[in-house]
């Protein structure tokens, strides 16, 4: 009989929470990365008015150099950094670098996979993002 | 005759017995054959600091609905029978202590990315099935059953490769936990991933090779984006995470 | 066509990422090389269209980050919902959506830096 499958569906992959800071990473590497898409294309976009000449090119400017946005460009530095540092994390992690080394099972049962590494890298992506951000802020409020 | 003196006689036990505290079990309930949606039924159960969930649920079905379907077979943690959502994390009934929940309400419902029997079963055989198709077993031409071979040899070491792979009771707590499985119908899923690593780690196996083309796949290894959500719930120290991660070294090159 | 081995594919996604890294680093970098809003003026901008090798790296940037995007939104979606059906349509969608982005992407550097308008 077939029977309703009983999947999470988006719901529960978008759900960051339950199961520590390594879900909450993988989340936030799956929002970063959709959200810097959505900026890349938009850039392309915006950038193509330089062959309009000098009057097409300021208008753009006109819509971007506005506090909005600077607002979406700090958004898009802190994505940027965080998807970057976290990337190198799972990219290595994907190559068996940092997950720790087979052994023999005792209670507690704590998965040697999700060591102080991981979790301390998690932590400097979103550190570095931060720093990031504020510098941003900094250049682009600052002028 | 000797006497018995009457304080022998008076004795009484000096353990002090706790009082039973009470919480609320809310137990999901749902008959796909009569019914379209769950609902949750609440149960106030009498707890001491050494109950488990499993105990609770069987309390409940005991003395107060005996229609509740739940699976459960070892109680210790080694059959992987009682696997369920409580209190919105996937967790062995057994191997769970209502005091170490912290909460008077505890909410148990079936694991979620498996079809729903009833209540609080679910149907394994897509977890068997994917397990199965990785040829979970050693694979080699020659055997240890002919007459005048010896058995093969591993050093503690060899088997340190992969030990702690093989401690799988095929629970489903890490398919359950999944981020990719709650979408993807088609994933292989952790436990079957890990058990691929299981037999390619281990030095009897000859098959690595077909076990790498058979997780090369686009629902195949490269779903799993180390969120590491199975090796969080894994209660048997497996560490799901640790082997897709191991195995996909071998096909990104970082091991032979 | 023939079908790429996912695991192919993912050492290029993993090989774009690096290589966009490193390249946009620069990328910013050169906003940064006077002020900010100075660097974003019209007569600035062009000039950097003129050097080839920034044109030629902008146009490696925009293969790279191209490629690297969209399949990872390739991921997203063959992981939301299966069939064979909805795979094709996801797997040409995306390589379509990539080669338009480059596609205009290339269209801007060439004509900014053959200084056509």
């Amino acid at each position: 009989m077939e029977r309703q499958s009983n999947r999470e569906g988006i719901k529960g992959m978008l759900n960051p929470t339950r199961y520590g800071i390594e879900r909450v990473a993988y989340w936030l590497q799956r929002l970063t990365g959709l959200g810097l898409l959505f900026y890349f294309i938009g850039h392309v976009i915006e950038t193509s008015a330089i062959v309009n000449g000098k009057a097409a090119w300021d208008n753009m400017l006109e819509l971007t150099q506005t506090t909005e946005g600077h607002i979406i460009l700090i958004l898009v530095i802190g994505m940027s950094a965080y998807h970057t540092a976290n990337g190198i994390r799972v990219m290595l992690g994907h190559g068996g670098i940092g997950v720790g080394k087979p052994g023999t099972p005792d209670y507690p049962y704590k998965a040697a996979s999700l060591n102080y590494k991981q979790r301390a890298s998690i932590w400097i992506s979103i550190a570095l993002a931060i720093i990031a951000m504020l510098y941003g802020a900094g250049v682009l409020f600052g002028d | 005759m000797a006497a018995i003196s009457p304080k022998m006689t008076e004795e009484v036990s000096q353990t002090a017995v706790p009082t039973p505290k009470s919480i609320t079990l809310m137990i999901s309930k749902f008959n796909p054959n009569h019914e379209s949606s769950h609902k949750f039924v609440e149960f106030k159960v009498p707890v001491q600091k050494w109950t488990t969930v499993l105990d609770a649920i069987l309390y409940v079905k005991q003395h107060l609905d005996t229609s509740i379907a739940v699976r459960y077979s070892c109680r210790q943690a080694s059959c992987g029978s009682c696997g369920m959502k409580i209190n919105g994390k996937p967790s062995l009934a057994c191997y769970t202590k209502i005091s170490e929940l912290n909460s008077d309400i505890v909410t148990v419902e079936p694991m979620s990315n498996f079809p729903i029997i009833r209540d609080l079963v679910v149907d394994f055989t897509s977890l068997f099935s994917s397990h199965k198709k990785l040829k979970p077993y050693i694979i080699r031409e020659d055997s240890e059953i002919a007459s005048d071979a010896k058995e093969f040899l591993q050093t503690p070491k060899d088997v340190e490769e992969y030990l702690q792979f093989s401690y799988c009771i095929k629970c489903g707590l890490c398919n359950s936990a999944c981020p990719t499985m709650a979408t993807d119908s088609s994933f292989l899923g952790p436990q079957a991933l890990t058990q691929a690593y299981r037999y390619v780690a281990d030095n009897r196996d000859k098959g690595k090779k077909e076990r790498l083309k058979m997780v090369d796949e686009s629902h195949g290894i490269w779903r799993c984006h180390f969120a590491g959500s199975c090796s969080k719930v894994c209660p048997k120290g497996v560490d799901p995470a640790m082997g897709i991660q191991l195995l996909r070294g071998y096909l990104l090159g970082f091991r032979k | 066509m023939i079908k790429m081995r996912e695991s192919v594919i993912m050492k290029i996604h993993y090989g774009t990422a690096l290589g966009a890294v490193a390249l946009v680093a620069i990328h910013i970098l050169f906003r940064m090389t006077q002020n900010f809003t100075v660097s974003l003026q019209y007569e600035n901008v062009i000039a950097n269209y003129h050097l080839l090798p920034y044109s030629l790296m902008l146009e490696v940037v925009l293969i790279l980050l191209s490629i690297h995007g969209f399949n990872g939104l390739r991921v997203i979606l063959l992981e939301l919902k299966q069939g064979i059906g909805y795979e094709k349509i996801v797997n040409w969608g995306c390589i379509s959506a990539m080669t338009a982005l480059v596609a205009y992407g290339s269209r801007t550097i060439l004509m900014a830096g053959m200084g056509i308008s």
